[in-house]
């Protein structure tokens, strides 16, 4: 079983992004749970979702304790929320920035991971690149599908398609595949 | 009578009890209902109402018109109350029409459910006609027929009026009017009986639901009450007929005098008759001959500290207002009849 | 059909293929996304020969549902605890009256403390009023027990409540295999009512009753939930027959075979109870479990049998009776009666605490070892509870307690 947890404020479609990975999961014929926190889903403040992918039915309910991979769709929550609670010692990152991991100052953490599990998209400006609003959840998944191998991008786009009808998806899966072919470089 | 103009009639005819209704000496057509032997007896004979019963007076009546005017296609939902008690008095029911009854709160609603039944069975022939009294109606019922007005539902809703939760022993109700003597507004103190609130008044707030029909009716006058239901019938969508029916063991009234009572109430400008549509006035009925508050109150020992040991002007000037707005209001004296 | 679909979207696509005729809808968390979700049925015209009703209060939307239940439509509504209680009244209306309207539980505490989150203390709450109660461990069961209850209503003319875990499943996408409506017309006959308004037929529903005959209406209410024990089984294979899976029935045994220690519980924490129990087998713990489908009628003898080889019973369950303990647990309880067997309660998830693998594991393994009090609250913070009880004892002005907790969580303090 492969878990993700995703960290982001309430606004940004951290909800959707677990949703649209469960999706992805699902096209590839595997089994995906995918859940919000539920806070008081209230703009700006901060959310989690979750989303597990196995092969076999997954029975497991509670909220992801020890995730194998984060994705932090807001770095200003990196200081307030302890967004890196439970991740294993392998486990991958994938934060929405610009800015290098010393700038964001959380380098000698990372350090302790694999280099190429981690790794930094900007994929709030990606999305404005392509579709023009600051939404970065499916930006990011390209940039996850990229550095775990969890998930093929065609997969991911698939599921973005689905849930995003006509140019909005487009838009967004093109963001996706940028932010994919940045995260595979990197 | 009420419905006919002058011009129409060169008699008027008065009620002056059910016997001389005067059925007999009118054409058929405008014989109440209640005299032909083909009425349907929705309520028929072996209840257990009380001598004198306002009610069972007007749910006989308005339950029969309503039932010509849907020949016989009609479900009646009943309320928790005097009503609903005294008509399935266990393990007999004086019912003859399909009948249903819940909770005390809920009769609007669940008439709504019985209507979208029939809507959704392409039965829309067979109409729904809701009950409850003034308790069942203005207070614990109060959010249910809101509800049902708002989403203009096609029921008919009748309150009996008798202005307190009879059922349970004579306690106020938002309906009771000022100064009443109740169970929990006793006849004590310094200000005895119910106290001078702001008033509830059912009939205008469902004409602020701009509902299709608005109409106050009274065993009074039971061609009026019938012609008034009958009209309901004719219309679909939410509508409501609020009925005042005296309870003499409630009112301290004598049991002879039901009629009499509740036709006082009229003529003192208390209880105006009128009708309205999609929220506005469209008719009233002019009072006959005007009488001052004191001759309805007299007639009722749930009045009677007004009286003894000492007259509470101040009191009666109070309800006597209110009866004079109301004439002013809904315009009840015609220039040859004001008195 | 396989999709990967929220909970409660995929229920409203059920409800919908089992053709309801009156739908009435009050939002309430977290139960929103299933009546909206049958209410886009019904407007997009895949849900025909509906009438959707927006009512006023929950009280309205059972009263309603009452009304064309006893003009003989197929009735739905859905609901979660305030709004449970709030139609409590009409709750056991429905109940008495034999109306076979099926409704929905988002399963949610109830306050106060206002809480949103999942528990079972609503269902709890109307346990008794007479309906029957279905708890759903996956939200695959949860589409299949709606499927099945509208068909266990009307064969026995008694309402049904659904329950699912709210937000855990109502909100949780999940792959779920989506029947197709030939599937449910298969399974599920047009509604018979045993009564009905009817012009044609006149009488008369709802009139009193007195003592002479009250306890034998309210005695064949009990017997109809007693046939229930042996209709929902048989539902159940019928259901496989058309469907090809297995789901509802009364209890899901899980690794009984040999168990010294078992598990049992309501709903959907039974899947993480799953894990537990193959991780602690794996390590030789002698334990298994087993989840109540149907809590009422409370299937006494297939508990009885289920637990028959167990040495000790653990109940995990979502809802409390202040004062006793647990609810559930005293159910199980009296179908032990006969088995001395003890059984030990703990009181989990409520508010909608998450429950985790961790903390199961060392509760059980606690209670294997004989070393668990009866009544033990899951991840109490008992550093907490002591700090309160030694400030109401200092202080009568000591101020709410929810406040109090709420001022620790939040200062630290």
């Amino acid at each position: 079983m492969f878990q993700i947890r995703i960290h982001g404020r309430g606004g940004q479609g951290v909800v959707t992004a677990a949703e649209l990975l469960s999706a992805a999961a699902f096209k590839e014929g595997r089994h995906a749970q995918a859940f919000p926190s539920f806070g008081s889903e209230r703009m700006g403040a901060p959310v989690i979702s979750f989303c597990r992918i196995d092969d076999h039915e997954i029975r497991l309910r509670e909220p992801i304790q020890a995730p194998d991979a984060l994705i932090i769709q807001d770095p200003t929550l990196l200081h307030s929320v302890d967004v890196f609670a439970g991740l294993k010692p392998d486990g991958y990152i994938l934060i929405n920035s610009q800015r290098s991991f010393e700038e964001l100052g959380i380098a000698d953490f990372v350090a302790k991971f694999p280099a190429h599990h981690v790794c930094d998209v900007g994929a709030t400006e990606l999305a404005m690149k392509h579709v023009g609003r600051p939404l970065p959840n499916a930006a990011l998944l390209g940039g996850f599908a990229a550095i775990s191998g969890q998930l093929h991008m065609d997969s991911v786009a698939d599921a973005i398609m689905e849930k995003f009808a006509g140019a909005v998806g487009a838009a967004n899966v093109a963001a996706a595949r940028e932010a994919f072919e940045v995260a595979s470089r990197a | 009578m009420s419905g006919s103009s002058p011009s129409e009639q060169t008699v008027k005819f008065y009620q002056t009890g059910t016997h001389t209704v005067g059925n007999r000496l009118l054409d058929d057509a405008k014989r109440t209902v209640q005299a032909s032997m083909e009425r349907a007896n929705a309520i028929t004979s072996g209840h257990r109402a009380c001598q004198g019963c306002g009610e069972a007076l007007g749910a006989r009546y308005a339950l029969d018109a309503a039932m010509r005017a849907t020949e016989g296609q009609m479900v009646a939902v009943n309320a928790t109350g005097c009503l609903e008690v005294f008509t399935t008095p266990y393990p007999e029911t004086s019912w003859q029409i399909p009948w249903l009854h819940s909770l005390f709160g809920n009769a609007p609603a669940v008439a709504t459910g019985v209507a979208a039944a029939f809507r959704v069975k392409g039965r829309e022939d067979v109409r729904v006609v809701a009950q409850g009294g003034d308790g069942g109606t203005t207070d614990i019922g109060f959010g249910c027929l809101s509800g049902m007005f708002e989403r203009n539902d096609d029921v008919l809703y009748v309150c009996y009026d008798n202005e307190a939760y009879m059922n349970t022993g004579v306690q106020r109700s938002s309906a009771t009017p000022p100064a009443a003597r109740t169970a929990t507004t006793p006849a004590v103190g310094d200000a005895p009986g119910n106290v001078f609130g702001t008033g509830k008044n059912l009939p205008l707030i469902a004409m602020a639901h701009n509902i299709p029909y608005v109409a106050t009716a009274s065993v009074a006058d039971l061609h009026d009450l019938e012609a008034k239901v009958t009209k309901a019938m004719s219309m679909r969508g939410a509508r409501y007929v609020h009925v005042m029916v005296p309870c003499p063991l409630g009112w301290g009234s004598a049991s002879n005098d039901t009629i009499k009572v509740a036709r006082m109430a009229v003529e003192s400008g208390l209880f105006p008759l009128f009708e309205a549509e999609h929220g506005a006035v469209t008719a009233s009925n002019k009072i006959r001959r005007r009488v001052p508050v004191t001759e309805y109150l007299k007639l009722q020992k749930r009045f009677q500290h007004l009286f003894k040991p000492t007259e509470d002007t101040e009191r009666i000037a109070r309800l006597q207002a209110m009866a004079d707005a109301n004439i002013k209001r809904f315009d009840l004296l015609d220039g040859e009849d004001a008195s | 059909m396989l999709k990967q679909v929220e909970g409660s979207q995929a229920v409203a696509e059920a409800v919908g293929f089992c053709r309801p005729e009156v739908v009435c809808a009050y939002p309430i968390t977290p139960q929103t996304h299933i009546v909206e979700g049958v209410g886009a049925l019904v407007k997009a015209g895949t849900l025909e020969n509906c009438e959707y009703i927006n009512v006023e209060s929950e009280f309205a939307a059972l009263s309603v549902a009452i009304g064309a239940s006893a003009a003989g439509a197929r009735t739905y509504t859905a609901t979660a605890s305030q709004g449970l209680l709030f139609m409590a009244e009409a709750v056991y209306n429905a109940a008495g009256l034999g109306l076979p309207i099926v409704m929905t539980i988002g399963n949610r505490a109830i306050g106060a403390p206002i809480n949103i989150w999942n528990d079972h203390t609503d269902s709890m709450a109307m346990k008794d009023a007479g309906w029957i109660q279905l708890f759903a461990e996956t939200n695959q069961e949860a589409v299949d027990l709606h499927i099945q209850a509208f068909r266990l209503a009307e064969e026995l003319s008694c309402p049904v409540m659904v329950c699912i875990d709210g937000f855990i499943l109502t909100h949780a996408y999940e792959r779920i295999d989506v029947p197709t409506q030939a599937e449910v017309d298969a399974f599920l006959p047009p509604y018979e009512p045993r009564q009905q308004l009817d012009p044609a037929e006149p009488y008369s529903i709802g009139a009193m009753v007195g003592p002479e005959a009250f306890t034998e209406v309210r005695y064949l209410g009990h017997e109809k939930q007693l046939q229930a024990l042996e209709l929902i089984p048989e539902i159940a294979q019928v259901f496989k027959d058309v469907f090809g899976r297995e789901t509802g029935g009364l209890v899901h045994p899980y690794a009984l075979d040999g168990a010294e220690t078992v598990i049992v519980a309501l709903g959907s924490i039974n899947g993480t109870i799953k894990e537990v129990v193959d991780a602690m087998r794996e390590d030789g713990a002698s334990v298994g479990s087993l989840s109540i489908c149907s809590f009422r009628p409370f299937p006494l003898a297939a508990v009885a049998e289920a637990l028959s080889g167990a040495k000790r019973v653990v109940v995990v369950e979502k809802s409390l009776a202040p004062g006793l303990g647990g609810v559930v647990a005293s159910n199980v309880r009296m179908a032990l009666a006969r088995q001395a067997v003890p059984v030990q309660t703990v009181i989990a998830g409520l508010g909608g605490r998450p429950i985790t693998m961790a903390s199961l594991r060392s509760t059980f393994e606690a209670a294997a070892a004989d070393n668990l009090e009866d009544v033990h609250f899951l991840d109490l913070d008992t550093e907490a509870v002591s700090q309160e009880l030694a400030r109401a004892r200092e202080t009568r002005k000591s101020g709410p307690t929810a406040e109090n907790i709420l001022r620790r969580l939040g200062t630290g303090t």
